[in-house]
This record gives C-alpha cells, structure tokens and sequence, in this order.
C-alpha cells in the first residue's frame, strides 16, 4: 500500500515538475555558453524591449506623426540590437566562415538603417502634402475633454 | 541553447505584431496602415535570421533576409510615391476648383 | 518545439491579415495589407524549410504585386472611397 503510494507522488510529481526542469534545462545550457554568447543573448532580449517600446508607441501615440516618430526609431534600433544579439549567439567557431555570416547581418543592419529613414520620409511627406495637419493642443484638449 | 534563445526572440516577435496589426486595422488614415506595414516588413527580415539560427543553417537565411530588407523598402517607398502624386493631384484640383468657382 | 510555436502564430496572423485585407475600405490599403499577407506567407514558407519557394513568394507578393495593384489604384480616375 505505502509503496503503491509513493509510486504515485513520484509519478505526480515528475508530471508536475515541468517547472524545476525547464529551470534545471536553462541553467545548465547556460553555463557551457562563452561570453560572446551571453553578450549576444543580452544584445536580443534588449533589442526586444526596445521593440515593445516601439509596438505601444505605434499603438497609443494620438496623431500620425508621434506614431511615425515611434516607429521609425523604436523599428530600426531594434532590430539593430537584435539582429547583431542573434549573430553574437549563432557564431560558434570563429572560423572565417562563421565572421563572414556576422557580417552579412551586420550588413542587414546598415541597409536597414539606410533605407528606414528615407522610407519614413517619404511616407512623412505624402502625409504633409496631403495636408494632414499634425495635432496641436487645441485638438489634444478637445480630445482629453471628450474622453473624461 | 541557441534555439532556446531564437524560440525567445521569435516568440516575443510574433507577439509585438498583434498590436501593429490592429493598428493595421484601426488606422484612421491611409498613412497609418502603410507605417505599420513598413514595420511589419523590417520585423520579418529579423524573423527570417531567427528562422535561420532555429535551423542552424543561419549562413542560408541571411542573404534571404538581405533580399527581403530590400524589398520591403521598394514596396514602401512605391506606396508612398503614389499617395505622393494623388494627393498632389487632389491639391490640384482643388485649386482649379476654387479658381473656376 | 519552437517551429511549431512559430507555425502556429504565422497561421493566426495570416488570418487575422486576410480578414483585415478584406474588411478594409479604402483600395489602397487592401493592397498594402494584401503585402503583410504575403510578408506571413513568405515567413510560413521559409518556416517549413522550403527557402525558394519562400523568397520567390517575398519577390511576387511584396515586390511586384504591391506595386501592379498600386499603379493600377494609381490610374484609376474614379476614386472608390466608399
């Protein structure tokens, strides 16, 4: 009877020990993970937040323009961080072949910062010449006063 | 560890664009929609390279994502020179409009 | 476990952009949300490991049917902002 129930807490608790696993896979494939690694894994997870910032500027900033404002910095910076996070931690020897595919994403990098700004100036432009007046406080009061 | 940090990256990616969709489909304006989707575009490039290191073939995925970072820019920048002209076109009629009246 | 995490997200926002692409009103947008379904599409693609497919996919959907609709949105006399 005993035995029969001491089977059946460890089989309860092998199921609900998912938790202790996941942490033991995470701590111990972290520790055989060079400085480069770790470095690159902080460059990802900051370009992440960086991109959070970017995704709830896009989606609460009242006028066209602060949205643009948020998009084209928060879009480009993070994927900036992120995109040289991910060649940090996918570059395991260093080979000559390893460094060229850290360059060719560093090369995605700079184009995208070439190309981000110019694309959100012309869009920037459209929206000017079309006369789409940026907000100003008269219209933010009359907001505020509608939303209390 | 490597993919345990790209399931990480693209996860949390394919999460921020919920908000970016439904600015897609809130957008008041034209303009709105079209910031979005360039944001969209340059977020896919990175999803690619994450794809890659999921792979571990990063060496093939990168010069496609290179490919799609120039892409995304042309259908952009296309979609903004066409509102460009009809809006200049609308100014103009406007103006004859007014002239004629 | 991670490809089918992606899987499954690419597929819901596809739907979610198909549904946009349709509900929207002004042309122009459906053709600009009609690039982020073949962005998805391009994504789902290149995840199941079919890279040709996948980049022939990203070079017709964003780069040249985008800019057929537009050009054609573009000719069009009569604006349909309905």
């Amino acid at each position: 009877m005993l035995k029969k129930k001491r089977k059946e807490q460890e089989r309860k608790m092998k199921d609900s020990s998912f938790i202790p696993v996941l942490a033991e896979t995470m701590t111990s494939s972290l520790n055989d993970l060079n400085i480069i690694q770790i470095f690159g894994f902080l460059l990802g997870v900051l370009g992440l937040i960086f991109f959070l910032g970017a995704a709830v500027g896009m989606l609460r900033f009242p006028d066209f323009y602060t949205r643009m404002h948020a998009a084209g910095k928060g879009d480009s910076m993070s994927t900036m961080l992120m995109l040289s996070g991910l060649g940090l931690v996918t570059m395991e020897d260093y080979s000559l072949g390893s460094w060229l595919v850290f360059v060719k994403i560093m090369g995605i990098v700079l184009f995208i910062y070439l190309t981000s700004p110019t694309s959100t100036h012309v869009l920037m432009k459209a929206a000017f010449e079309d006369n789409h007046m940026p907000l100003d406080e008269k219209d933010l009061k009359k907001a505020k006063g509608k939303k209390k | 560890m490597i993919d345990w940090f790209a399931m990480l990256v693209g996860g949390s990616l394919f999460l921020f664009m919920v908000p970016l969709l439904y600015r897609i489909w809130v957008g008041p304006t034209a303009y709105d929609r079209i910031l979005a989707v360039n944001v969209i575009g340059t977020k896919t490039a990175v999803l690619l390279v994450v794809i890659g290191a999921l792979f571990d073939r990063v060496h093939m995925f990168v010069d496609f994502a290179i490919a799609y970072a120039l892409l995304n820019f042309l259908a952009s920048v296309v979609v903004s020179r066409y509102l460009n002209r009809t809006a200049a076109e609308r100014n103009v009629e406007e103006k004859t409009k007014g002239a004629r009246a | 476990m991670g490809l089918e995490l992606f899987n499954t997200m690419i597929l819901l926002l596809l739907v979610v952009a198909a549904i946009v692409a349709l509900r929207v009103k002004d042309l122009l947008t459906a053709s600009v949300v009609f690039a982020v379904y073949s962005f998805l599409m391009c994504l789902l693609w290149a995840e199941m490991g079919a890279v040709d497919v996948a980049f022939t996919e990203a070079t017709v959907g964003a780069g040249i049917s985008t800019v057929v609709m537009v050009a054609t949105i573009l000719n069009l006399k009569r604006k349909s902002s309905d």
